[in-house]
């Protein structure tokens, strides 16, 4: 279970988080959506431990990623970054493979790339392309890559950073199916940031609407669309007139 | 006046702040040296990125260095009639100053910049949040491997600088001084000691530190996008020649004052 309790993070004179409340429980799908520059990505870095919030209190199963203790819980937890993080010096399968490669969970070099090649595999890309460097791959392959990183050690809970931004709207779909696909078939429970709303359909089973700094609006998808909240039927609609200012 | 004075104590707490984040970043990192992991794989990758690829820089440099010396020798040294100290005052001046400082300041522009633009770009593409999420300390695996790698490999690289620079002051010496070359030879190490040698040595291992640990330190706190990996760059190699001639200076004095 996630459970962010009233989390306020400032840069400076920029109070980016004012009071976020959020819970996420086990094996649910959470998707946190908002327009640009609302602090999306600020509370995905404070649930990893990125970023230290000013106060308030974040508990991923029950340990604080801020905390001495926050090995503990990163080696339970996978994460897909916006642009896929792949490391540009390693083979496409030492970085999926790379947790078992380094640290605690190491093995041997033989069975960690039988295991990347099983995870390349699951997300759809042949075992031909493990040799391969992460620049000689496309975006979506890289996307792929970087999903199959985050599955590679069964985590128990999974962030996503906009999985389909710079995606074109198929290979979109494709890796809202495989996140949706995966998320289901490993029972984690999943925290998915994005602003796109097929994004959302196609993932959530729980909606949490971020703008000015604190959750307006939260709960199921079937909700979503009956919500009265002026800031989130803007936001859904894409319309330019509403509460949510264009000039920022 | 009000505005001067609030500028210059701005200046003064970002110079402080900078210094503070410079400190904690060394101590971070002589901390990790010892404590396992230890990524071998990383290290070795980091002995041929610092050390034999800098090989062909470091001769070349060094070649022209002590041949164009051992020019500048002569021609000062016949205003005394003293010609003959060409071989040892190039031998002596390769091995204290101008293998080591050269050496030090050509790794520094070829390897600072290459590994501030590196982990740099490993910043703003997120791969540093990448290691972290996946259980790796950045400093462990990108500093450590690097600042070792460094601080073995640069004084290896003033020991080859100093003799090719030797030799480029020998070629010079024979074929366009009229020195001969047996007695050249002899000249050149018969007025050399030990402690010639092994304070250019030490020389080359603590501007092999200060190469990786500026390079190291700038790439990490890159800031988003081109310009902040090409401000890092500049960063990294401008404060790494700096400290080297800094460094020089006070090691010679160490050495050599009394």
């Amino acid at each position: 279970m996630i459970d962010v309790s009233d989390v306020y993070k400032s840069f400076g004179q920029n109070h980016v988080l004012k009071g976020v409340n959020l819970k996420v429980h086990d094996g649910k799908s959470m998707v946190i959506i908002g327009a640009s520059g609302q602090g999306k990505s600020v509370i995905l870095k404070c649930l990893l431990g990125l970023t230290k919030p000013n106060s308030g209190k974040i508990l991923l199963n029950g340990i604080d990623p801020n905390s001495p203790q926050k090995n503990i819980i990163l080696a339970k937890v996978g994460m897909l970054f916006q642009g896929g993080a792949l490391f540009d010096s390693l083979p496409v399968w030492q970085n999926v493979a790379f947790r078992y490669l380094h640290g605690k969970q190491k093995i041997n070099a033989r069975e960690a790339r039988k295991i990347a090649i099983e995870k390349l595999e699951r997300v759809g890309l042949k075992k031909s392309f493990a040799d391969n460097f992460p620049s000689q791959l496309s975006g979506g392959m890289q996307k792929r890559v970087a999903l199959a990183r985050a599955i590679a050690t069964q985590p128990e809970i999974i962030f996503f950073d906009e999985p389909t931004t710079g995606l074109d709207p198929i290979m979109a779909q494709v890796i809202n199916s495989l996140i949706r696909e995966l998320v289901m078939e490993l029972g984690v429970t999943a925290v998915t940031i994005t602003h796109d709303i097929q994004s959302v359909r196609s993932i959530a089973d729980e909606v949490a609407f971020l703008h000015n700094g604190i959750i307006q609006w939260t709960g199921a998808l079937n909700q979503l669309d009956k919500s009265n909240n002026k800031y989130l039927k803007q936001f859904i609609a894409g319309s330019t007139d509403g509460p949510i200012g264009t000039l920022r | 006046m009000i505005g001067l004075t609030a500028q210059t104590g701005r200046i003064f707490l970002t110079f402080c702040s900078f210094i503070g984040e410079l400190i904690i970043f060394c101590v971070r990192v002589f901390a990790n040296i010892l404590t396992p992991p230890f990524y071998i794989q990383a290290f070795f990758s980091s002995l041929i990125q610092v050390g034999w690829l800098s090989l062909p820089v470091v001769g070349i440099t060094s070649f022209f260095t002590g041949g164009a010396l051992a020019l500048q020798i002569y021609a000062g040294g016949a205003r005394f009639n003293a010609e003959e100290v060409v071989p040892s005052i190039v031998a002596i001046g390769m091995v204290r100053e101008l293998g080591p400082v050269l050496g030090g300041l050509m790794v520094a522009a070829r390897v600072a910049s290459s590994i501030a633009a590196e982990i740099g770009t490993m910043k703003v593409t997120e791969q540093i949040d990448a290691l972290t999420t996946l259980s790796t300390d950045p400093i462990k695996y990108l500093v450590v491997p690097r600042l070792i790698a460094a601080f073995l490999t640069v004084p290896l690289l003033v020991g080859v600088g100093d003799s090719i620079g030797i030799l480029g002051g020998y070629i010079v010496g024979v074929t366009r001084l009229d020195f001969n070359n047996s007695i050249y030879l002899i000249n050149s190490i018969n007025y050399l000691e030990l402690w010639d040698l092994l304070s250019g040595l030490v020389k080359g291992a603590v501007f092999g530190c200060i190469i990786a640990l500026m390079g190291c330190f700038f790439g990490m706190r890159c800031e988003k996008g081109a310009r902040g990996v090409g401000q890092a760059t500049k960063s990294a190699v401008v404060s790494a020649s700096v400290l080297i001639l800094a460094a020089n200076y006070f090691l010679t004095e160490a050495f050599f004052s009394s």
